[in-house]
């Protein structure tokens, strides 16, 4: 079992089909369907990756899904280097005259 | 037969808007064009002294103002002898979820307290999600927002999955969709399943909610310069920022006050295209939302947007996405303000406007953004790359929205570009005989479209003239 009852877990549905799609969409999105994701604790007493379950949200809705994810995070972050950027802060002092001088 | 069908859902859009917003939109409908709109900002809003009152009680609001010396300094060595106006910001993320949206949510969820509703629901990918989950947090309200958040892919700007965090930090419920304009089909299924409030961005206490920034400005200046301020630059998308700090300003008595929006010129991508989505570098603030929200106001999520900027707007710029990033970073560097990108696409205009204004005048920008983990320069400029955008130092005007993002070579590469108004102002005068299906608008209408548009009834009547001959 990947959940037991009450794990916190992520659940996926597809809203609507490509073809339940609104009708003044760009090709691009028309061929792909709508796509859902919510989070909330396992109602059902165990399941697996891919099984579809039912969740109680964190405000206490209850929502059905395919269970993708258990104890879910977010691992966003502050980026790589971007050296390109390093530019700009020495530039701008050199440009404002050099104040750090003064205090030498 | 399934009742939630998409054609099912959309044709019930009135009845649960009423449910989900508690206002009657019809008593203020002319049955036409024209619509009662200072009627309706009246008797559906709140008063100014009353939104100031919720917003104290709630935290928000009374952000500092700095005066940006360094960068009026900088700008003033591209400015002609005697010019360079003092560039100031107001410090919007100091409000409790980091943007001024604190100051639209916070009405908001007053509003759904006072009128008994259990929770509220927000459609928003940006900074009104936090902010509405942390004002229902603190006047206890349950809270759901929807974000359209992924590609089909199942890839998604770091900029809103860090939204997506913030809103669960403050105890809501996020649900997330892939790119598409039936986020409004989740939306209305939800308001009707949940029996919450609607707290649209568009609603008079929303938009009420930003008059009390715009009055600030204006006696915080007087106390501090002894005037109004000269301009007051605000990044424009939906329309509320803009319209909001103009009838507060106008509350104020702040009537020589020039408005001017900025928004991110992303020109040539679509904004409900799957491929387009994640080759973006701005969520918000940019021409996607900006130019049809001010052509057709009405399109949100209400029957009548109470955000009407072109009501306000003295003049529309656009800037390119490099030099934001650019204006990001050098806020950091030269003034030790750290904050995050999106407020800051109106301090570039302000950088080049200040070049062409007298030193002595003064010259706003009237937001920040909080910033962090996905809503800082560096992981959207990572994600630009990893999207296959070219990051490159040259002119700004070399920049192709989607293809590449060109980061100014030195201060004096930042440029604007001015938007036609009466371009603007056309399109919506189209739109509105469009939509309410008007050959031969009546006396009131004519009224009600120069004054929507910040024009005179001549403009309108030569607008609509040209219109019908083609």
């Amino acid at each position: 079992m990947d959940a037991k009852q009450g794990d916190w877990i992520r659940i996926y549905n597809i809203v609507l089909d490509s073809n339940e799609r609104a009708s003044n969409l760009p090709n691009d999105t028309k061929k792909v369907p709508l796509e859902m994701w919510d989070k909330g604790f396992l109602l059902d007493g165990g399941a697996n990756i891919g099984d579809i379950v039912e969740i109680e949200t964190y405000i206490g809705r209850k929502v059905k899904g395919k269970l993708v994810e258990v104890n879910p995070y977010y691992n966003h972050d502050y980026g790589k280097s971007i050296p390109e950027i390093l530019y700009i802060g020495r530039q701008a002092r050199r440009l404002l005259g050099k104040e750090g001088e003064k205090n030498e | 037969m399934n009742k939630n069908s998409y054609d099912d859902v959309i044709s019930r859009k009135s009845e649960i808007m009423k449910k989900s917003i508690g206002i009657d939109y019809e008593e203020f409908e002319s049955g036409s064009i024209a619509f009662d709109y200072e009627r309706m900002m009246r008797e559906t809003g709140y008063s100014l002294k009353q939104i100031k009152k919720i917003q104290e009680k709630n935290g928000v609001g009374n952000t500092p103002l700095y005066e940006l010396k360094n960068m009026t300094k900088l700008a003033r060595l591209y400015s002609p002898k005697g010019k360079g106006a003092r560039i100031f910001l107001k410090d919007e993320a100091s409000n409790p979820s980091g943007s001024f949206k604190a100051r639209r949510a916070a009405t908001s969820c007053y509003h759904a307290k006072r009128l008994g509703y259990k929770g509220v629901i927000a459609a928003t990918s940006g900074n009104y999600g936090a902010a509405v989950a942390s004002q229902a947090a603190m006047q206890g309200l349950k809270c759901i927002i929807v974000q359209e958040c992924y590609d089909s892919k199942g890839v998604g700007q770091p900029e809103i999955i860090e939204k997506a965090r913030a809103c669960e930090a403050y105890g809501a419920e996020v649900v997330q969709l892939t790119v598409g304009p039936e986020l409004f089909y989740t939306f209305l299924i939800l308001l009707e399943e949940t029996g919450y409030f609607n707290a649209s961005l568009y609603t008079p206490f929303g938009i009420g909610g930003v008059e009390t920034l715009g009055y600030e400005l204006s006696m915080e200046f007087r106390e501090r310069e002894g005037k109004d301020p000269d301009v007051v630059v605000v990044t424009n998308a939906g329309g509320g920022n803009l319209t909001g700090t103009a009838r507060g300003l106008l509350k104020a008595g702040a009537m020589d006050t020039e408005i001017v929006g900025v928004s991110v010129n992303l020109e040539g991508l679509h904004m409900a295209s799957d491929k387009d989505f994640n080759k973006k570098s701005f969520t918000t603030g940019h021409t996607g939302f900006g130019i049809p929200f001010a052509t057709w106001p009405d399109r949100s999520d209400v029957p009548r947007s109470a955000a009407r900027p072109l009501r306000y707007m003295d003049r529309y710029i656009t800037v390119n996405q490099g030099s934001v990033f650019y204006m990001t970073e050098l806020l950091a560097q030269i003034e030790g303000l750290e904050r995050g990108p999106a407020g800051n696409t109106s301090l570039v205009a302000a950088f080049k406007l200040s070049q062409s204004m007298n030193e002595d005048q003064i010259i706003v920008v009237q937001e920040t953004e909080y910033t962090g983990a996905g809503k800082h320069i560096l992981p959207q400029l990572t994600f630009a790359k990893e999207n296959g955008i070219n990051i490159l130092i040259g002119d700004p005007k070399e920049e192709i929205p989607g293809v590449n993002i060109v980061l100014p070579a030195d201060p004096s590469y930042i440029d604007i570009d001015e938007i036609d108004l009466n371009r603007i102002r056309k399109s919506y005068i189209k739109n509105s005989l469009k939509y309410h299906k008007i050959n031969k608008p009546r006396r009131e209408d004519l009224d009600f479209l120069a004054q929507d548009t910040k024009s005179s009834i001549k403009f309108i009547k030569k607008v609509i003239h040209e219109l019908l001959d083609n």
